[in-house]
């Protein structure tokens, strides 16, 4: 029977919640690496019980944990994040340059073929490799030094490379996206980028249909449909029909288009999830109520998904990486918040219940599907 | 032997339980202490100092024998209490978040 993997970074630790295939009994392990800030763990789709995860805190900086056993035992392996060449600057809070500075991973994407081959999207923003299971990592220097780099500037987050989507049927393409740069795509296995934000608008920025410059908050894709992307922008929900050389918004009839998560459906390709927030400075549900919103026609026309979910009373922040599907059938559908709960739904987001209620903020939220 | 005192989350990722001791061939600074100990737990390298400025993390602090050293030169002898194994080197969290 299948086994389900979930994997929850948060503010003072990671925890690994398991359950078999029904998805009705969990077990909780963690913390690990209780105290520190786990901004994002993940397996290898290759080798499952290959995790790696993001460890970091202010006082001590950054590690890189590894584990070889489905997450029961783990090891440090390599941090050392050096920019290649001559640094250089971008744009800070007030347009000012300012030296580029390594500050923390925030996303870790194991190869899709490889379990010792792993990406890292860290702040500030580049995109790192390593091929020897995290020990070594390299800069992939084509994304910063394509021209733009100098333009980007921080988000209220920080200026950080968050989204790492490789293409499952073109080994040479990658997409990726930074806040607050945009999305950018290699097609090349990350020698060269591209800025892929044509059809983006966002008013925040002097020139609203830039190039760059737009806070992407997340993207996603069905893997049987990588041309299709999806996007959670600051404001707006986007979608791409040609592997982001073009957008159209798809916010429909949402209460707001402000959010972080996006997610498809692992077994509808255009049934896709949002969880709408409040503005870009009350970051909280609209009206108290936390409710994931379902379009089954991959965008426009979206439903509200509440049943298990509180609506009342409640202002937790889902942030952009914590939200996950399972491969199972029905979809699993699973989502972490700033008050520590994880909810999950076993019906493709008909019904929700909360795995856990009291962890610390979650940051991120993976699934892994288990034979 | 030089006694190292490491703060509890920097012990638990380097599996250490206690103070360290470490032996230096050579003066006794800061930075030919920090070298050793990296050296023996690899896991620290990057976490008391950046990995590209050698500098001490700004939250946290070097004290000895009652007296910050955070400030002093990284190749400046440290005291001879901490020499002599009498009193530990103190890496320490700085206080932060109320």
């Amino acid at each position: 029977m299948s086994k389900v993997r979930v994997l929850v970074g948060t503010r003072k630790g990671a925890f690994i919640l398991t359950s078999d295939g029904k998805r009705e009994s969990w077990n909780v392990s963690g913390p690990h690496f209780s105290g520190w800030e786990v901004y994002h763990l993940k397996g290898s789709p290759v080798d499952p019980n290959r995790l790696y995860a993001s460890q970091s805190s202010a006082w001590s900086g950054q590690v890189i944990q590894r584990s070889n056993d489905g997450g029961d035992t783990w090891a440090p392996v390599g941090n050392k994040f050096v920019y290649e060449g001559v640094a250089g600057t971008h744009q800070w809070y007030d347009g000012t340059p300012h030296p580029w500075e390594f500050k923390r991973v925030w996303h870790l994407e194991p190869s899709l073929t490889d379990p010792d081959t792993v990406y890292a999207g860290v702040e500030d923003a580049a995109f790192f490799k390593s091929t020897d299971g995290g020990q070594n990592w390299q800069e992939l220097p084509g994304l910063r030094g394509h021209g733009s780099g100098p333009r980007w500037q921080p988000g209220a987050g920080g200026m950080c490379l968050h989204t790492i989507m490789p293409d499952p049927t073109n080994p040479d393409r990658i997409f990726i996206a930074i806040s607050a740069a945009g999305a950018f795509r290699t097609d090349d296995s990350g020698q060269t980028w591209q800025p892929i934000n044509k059809g983006l608008y966002s008013q925040y920025i002097p020139e609203p249909t830039a190039d760059v410059g737009h806070c992407v908050h997340h993207m996603a894709f069905h893997k049987s449909r990588p041309n299709v992307l999806f996007m959670q922008k600051h404001w707006d929900v986007m979608r791409s029909d040609d592997a982001g050389d073009s957008w159209h918004e798809v916010s429909g009839n949402l209460p707001t288009d402000f959010g972080f998560v996006i997610d498809v459906n692992s077994n509808e390709p255009d049934t896709i999830y949002v969880v709408p927030i409040k503005s870009d400075a009350e970051h909280f549900p609209p009206e108290g109520k936390l409710r994931v919103y379902r379009s089954r026609t991959g965008g426009n026309e979206w439903e509200a998904l509440t049943n298990g979910l509180p609506q009342s009373n409640c202002y937790v922040n889902v942030f952009r990486d914590a939200m996950a599907v399972d491969s199972l059938d029905k979809c699993g559908v699973y989502f972490g918040t700033t008050g520590g709960q994880v909810y999950a739904s076993s019906d493709a987001g008909d019904n929700w219940a909360p795995i856990v209620r009291d962890l610390p903020a979650v940051l991120s939220v993976e699934v892994q599907t288990l034979e | 032997m030089i006694r190292v005192y490491l703060p509890g989350h920097l012990r638990t990722l380097a599996n250490i339980n206690g103070e360290v001791e470490i032996e230096i061939q050579g003066p006794v600074t800061q930075r030919s202490v920090l070298d050793a100990l990296e050296l023996r737990y690899p896991a620290l390298q990057g976490t008391i100092r950046d990995h590209v400025s050698g500098k001490r993390r700004s939250f946290l602090r070097f004290f000895a024998c009652q007296e910050d050293l955070s400030h002093e030169s990284p190749d400046a002898p440290l005291p001879d209490a901490v020499v002599s194994g009498a009193e530990p080197f103190l890496v320490v969290g700085a206080i932060a978040g109320g």
